[in-house]
């Protein structure tokens, strides 16, 4: 994923306090990658290389670290954050099919982020209310029922919702839209 | 501490170095152990291709014999019914994730799984288990070798020669239970690291995963 402007700085001070505030050791890896994604929202591949430098680990076991443990991820959250239930209850009525609609849909594989950053999309497991499987979390909204149908509706809202803030804010790259969601 | 230590292996009675793992025992006394992911010099060994099974008198369930040192009196069987239901299973399991072309693969006739099958009359062949089919993308980015990850059996010898003998640090362990692989930083090519080429991972590969493009076969 490229970096936008001005966030490889912010990435490298962010790095660099996280390292300067705690102990480099290999034991303590999990610890520091958790403080670095919950200063940045993820782990871009330039604080993994900073912090296998920081610490004197290859950059491939960070690497490894990151990818083994579901907690960590590799790509900026999107404005919009869809995350689809794929558990047994969600499972058994196609969730992996709302999977793949949403997947179509913003062009991007689970996991990822629009390059444009719109979308992120990830699966979870059981949100805790499987009656109304197959369930999708849109943006911390609970979406029951999502057949692909609904996806081209939640894909819609989303859509003219961007639309909408687009034109109302002039390009303007502050923060905000991090805070403050329902 | 005496000079050596009095083991049995399969009714055979051997000297070996004292501290000496079970697996290299046995093997530098041409009495064949499967194995993939053992390294003689590591001190702490993955034990994770659980092909190594071995019973031991006393110890009422199979053991891995990478992980075992020798014992003075020890007495072992490389072969019972419990080591050969266990070194099945997990032969089948590998090759449930193995894209088993021997054919065309540049490691036929000279492969470590070939031999396991062959020593320990297993089938080449997915069976029980049928195939995950887990696509990858080749890396053939290095000038004379390549890197096909659909035959990798995940034993972690190339790690090794690439930490050890190379001391490149370019090779590494991602992702968890059935996505997991051998791969670099971000899945880079090799070619866009500082990979330079001196083929220890290929020597170290067992079977035709690292392999020398002048052996390709298609
Ligand atoms: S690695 Fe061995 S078993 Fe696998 S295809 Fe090649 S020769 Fe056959
Ligand atoms: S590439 Fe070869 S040596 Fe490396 S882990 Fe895979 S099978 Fe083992
Ligand atoms: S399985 Fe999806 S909400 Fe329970
Ligand atoms: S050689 Fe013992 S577990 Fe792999």
């Amino acid at each position: 994923m490229s970096l936008i402007e001005g966030e490889k700085e912010h990435i490298l001070a962010c790095v660099k306090e996280v390292l300067g505030e705690n102990t480099k050791t290999r034991e303590n890896l999990i610890p520091l990658l958790q403080q670095v994604q919950h200063k940045l929202g993820y782990l871009p591949s330039l604080a993994m290389e900073k912090i296998a430098e920081g610490v004197n680990v290859p950059t491939v076991d960070i690497y490894g670290l990151a990818t083994f443990y579901n907690q960590f991820r590799m790509n900026p959250p999107g404005k919009h954050q869809v995350k689809v239930c794929l558990g047994t209850a969600c499972y058994m009525v196609g969730g992996d099919i709302t999977l793949e609609s949403f997947e179509r849909r913003m062009e991007i594989k689970e996991g990822e982020t629009s390059p444009d950053r719109l979308f992120s999309l990830e699966r979870v497991a059981c949100v805790g209310c499987c009656t109304l499987a197959p369930v999708v979390v849109v943006d911390d909204k609970v979406e029951g029922k999502v057949t692909p149908t609904r996806v081209d509706g939640i894909m819609l809202a989303l859509n003219e919702e961007n639309g909408k803030a687009a034109a109302e804010q002039k390009p303007d790259q502050s923060e905000g839209d991090d805070n403050g969601h329902s | 501490m005496s000079e050596h230590v009095n083991i049995t292996i399969d009714d055979r009675e051997i000297k070996v170095r004292p501290g000496e793992k079970l697996l290299w025992a046995a093997l530098e006394n041409d009495i064949y152990i499967p194995h993939l992911c053992a390294i003689k010099e590591e001190s702490r060994p993955n034990a994770s291709c659980r092909l190594c099974f071995v019973e031991i008198d006393g110890i009422d369930y199979p053991v891995a014999a990478c992980t075992r040192q020798v014992e003075e009196g020890m007495v072992v069987k490389t072969r019972s019914t419990k080591v050969d239901r266990l070194v099945k299973t997990a032969f089948e399991l590998l090759l449930s994730d193995h894209n088993l072309k021997c054919s065309e693969c540049p490691a036929n006739r000279n492969c470590a799984l070939q031999r396991i099958a062959k020593e320990r009359g297993l089938k080449l062949k997915h069976n029980r288990f049928k195939p995950i089919g887990r696509e990858f993308e080749l890396d053939d980015s290095p000038a004379e070798f390549a890197f096909d990850r659909s035959r990798c059996v995940l034993c972690g010898q190339c790690i090794w020669a690439d930490r050890v003998g190379a001391e490149a640090w370019i090779f590494g362990f991602a992702n968890r239970g059935i996505d997991r692989v051998v791969t670099t930083f971000n899945n880079l090519p090799l070619a866009e690291l500082k990979c330079n080429e001196c083929t220890l991972c290929v020597d170290a590969c067992p079977v035709g995963a690292l392999y020398y493009k002048r052996e390709q076969k298609v």
